[in-house]
């Protein structure tokens, strides 16, 4: 199974998961985690997400979400788990 | 399952303290492309090093962008040009076409540098040997992305004078042939003793004959990480700032043993190991020096200063040498005078001297690094330097190189600027006493005692 891992950071707003979500249920990435926290008017959310179904490589859907969050207005990184759990499991 | 607090602190090091991997290098041997034919010879190393390392830009971009971390260098290394040439270079104008060659194929792949037009001579010179170290002038100067680098000397050897003696005259050959550019052509030249053959950073990279037919091997940086980590700690014990410093070189590590593996399995091509080094740039906040005025000197220079780095890259070792199994290369923290904003301003402020740096290199990774001296130092000065640095790495069974760069036409207090990644430099004095009479002698300066471990 090949993980994902969502940050999105920027100015709260209506529809940032939504518009997020609906993004990755098109592209059949399942989420398995969410955390997410608000500070001073700032949105800061995590996903884990399962994107073994997915028929895009890896590459194209960082490039979609990263147009996504230049349309929300707030920053989207997409990345490969594996620099995660790399770095902090041993 | 990664938490929140994790990921955050990562991408805090990739986004402000300026993580990355520095450089990927595949590096090829060319062993098999020998031939009694200059022309075939180049045509098969042209060959070889395209069908190899034709996809590594391409695949270091890919991986860069899955795990969003930079990988700033795509880069190559090859068998030590001299042997491969061995067969069929009469001439050092013959050399000089397989540095042309080299060049090509390395604007062909798209990496920025391509090492290994290189000679070890650690003992004597072949014939050979001797013809690509007159090369390397006209060569440094007629391309763009090729590295030279040259080992007098190591630990089971001694050093041979000789070629200390020809190193000296060569650097200043190499200075006045790329004059027009600060002499910058002095940049992408390494004397190395005890040189290691799995070295993946520039300009000391070759491809050893101890290695295999090609290798994926992977430098990682992050000193502006290190320094960040060690704001935090400001005033705690030795033991703590040690903790501190190991676990962050872990992390570090653990980046470029990832990018290492997953660059070895796209490519095809086996992994051979992840080097440790901090690796400074010009850029503010990824220093070396910055490090060491963290731990607690007003500059760096300062006594303390080879204390500090001392204890500095002993902990990158000890923290890294847990993340892969495979550590190789030169492993630990550089001091690139030129490409360090802490060095520039603490030799531009006059607080750092070449004594100094030589003292620091007794504990470093590396050597004299990116020095600018003045145009007019003699070769056999020149020639003394290499000699004094070979001699740490001898006695200490550790790596040391040397990369001065008398920048002909400019003195002590102007400025050398080689651009990009290379920075730009002070040029500090030079001891004016002579060992001309000394680099005069002939032979070699045997190996020391304790080598002789049989």
């Amino acid at each position: 199974m090949s993980k994902a891992i969502i940050t999105v950071v920027g100015r709260d707003t209506v529809g940032i998961i939504a518009r997020v979500c609906t993004y990755l249920a098109g592209e059949k990435i399942n989420i398995e985690d969410i955390s997410q926290t608000i500070v001073a008017g700032y949105f800061n959310m995590m996903m884990v997400v399962d994107i073994s179904a997915c028929e895009k490589p890896l590459g194209d859907v960082i490039t979609d979400l990263t147009a996504v969050g230049e349309e929300l207005g707030v920053v989207i990184h997409c990345q490969s788990e594996d620099l995660f759990t790399r770095m902090h499991r041993i | 399952m990664i938490n929140l607090y994790e990921v955050n602190e990562t991408n805090q090091m990739i986004l402000s303290e300026n993580l990355d991997v520095r450089t990927i290098t595949m590096g090829i041997s060319l062993l098999d492309c020998c031939d009694a034919s200059v022309e075939a010879c180049c045509d098969k190393i042209y060959a070889k090093i395209t069908r190899l390392a034709g996809n590594l830009v391409a695949t270091g971009e890919e991986i860069s962008k899955e795990l969003g971390v930079p990988i700033v260098n795509k880069r190559i290394s090859v068998t030590p040009a001299s042997l491969v040439g061995a067969a069929c270079c009469k001439t050092p104008e013959d050399y000089v076409k397989i540095a042309k060659t080299l060049d090509a194929a390395a604007k062909a792949t798209g990496v920025n540098f391509i090492g290994g037009f290189s000679a070890l001579v650690a003992k004597a010179m072949t014939p050979s040997e001797e013809l690509l170290i007159r090369a390397i002038p006209q060569a440094l100067a007629e391309t763009e992305r090729v590295c030279s680098s040259v080992n007098i000397g190591s630990t089971r050897t001694g050093i041979n004078m000789d070629a200390v003696r020809l190193m000296g005259q060569i650097v200043k050959e190499t200075a006045e042939a790329t004059a027009s550019w600060d002499s910058g052509g002095c940049a992408k030249l390494v004397i190395f003793c005890n040189a290691p053959d799995d070295n993946p950073f520039m300009a000391g990279a070759f491809h050893g004959v101890t290695e295999g037919d090609a290798a994926i091997h992977v430098g990682v940086s992050g000193p502006g990480v290190v320094k960040a980590a060690l704001t935090e700690v400001r005033g705690q014990s030795f033991e703590v700032l040690c903790e501190t410093i190991k676990r962050t070189a872990f992390k570090i590590t653990r980046v470029g043993q990832l990018v290492a593996q997953e660059a070895s399995t796209r490519l095809g091509i086996p992994f051979g190991i992840v080097d440790l080094s901090l690796a400074p740039t010009p850029a503010v906040g990824d220093s070396v020096a910055e490090i060491l005025e963290e731990i607690g000197l007003s500059s760096v220079g300062a006594p303390g200063t080879t204390a500090a780095l001392a204890l500095l890259n002993d902990q990158v070792k000890k923290g890294g040498v847990m993340a892969s199994s495979y550590v190789g290369g030169l492993s630990g923290a550089f001091i690139p005078v030129s490409e360090d904003a802490g060095m520039i301003a603490a030799a531009s402020a006059g607080r750092l001297s070449i004594e100094k740096l030589e003292a620091m290199t007794c504990v470093c990774s590396v050597g004299l690094d990116m020095i600018a001296i003045p145009g007019d130092t003699p070769a056999s000065t020149i020639s003394g330097i290499i000699a004094d640095e070979a001699a740490i790495g001898m006695v200490n069974a550790k790596t040391t190189a040397v990369r001065l760069i008398p920048v002909i036409g400019k003195g002590v207090g102007e400025t050398a600027n080689f651009g990009g990644l290379l920075g730009y430099a002070p040029i500090i004095p030079v001891n004016p006493a002579s060992c001309e009479d000394m680099i005069a002698r002939t032979g070699r300066i045997p190996a020391p005692i304790h080598s002789f471990k049989n």
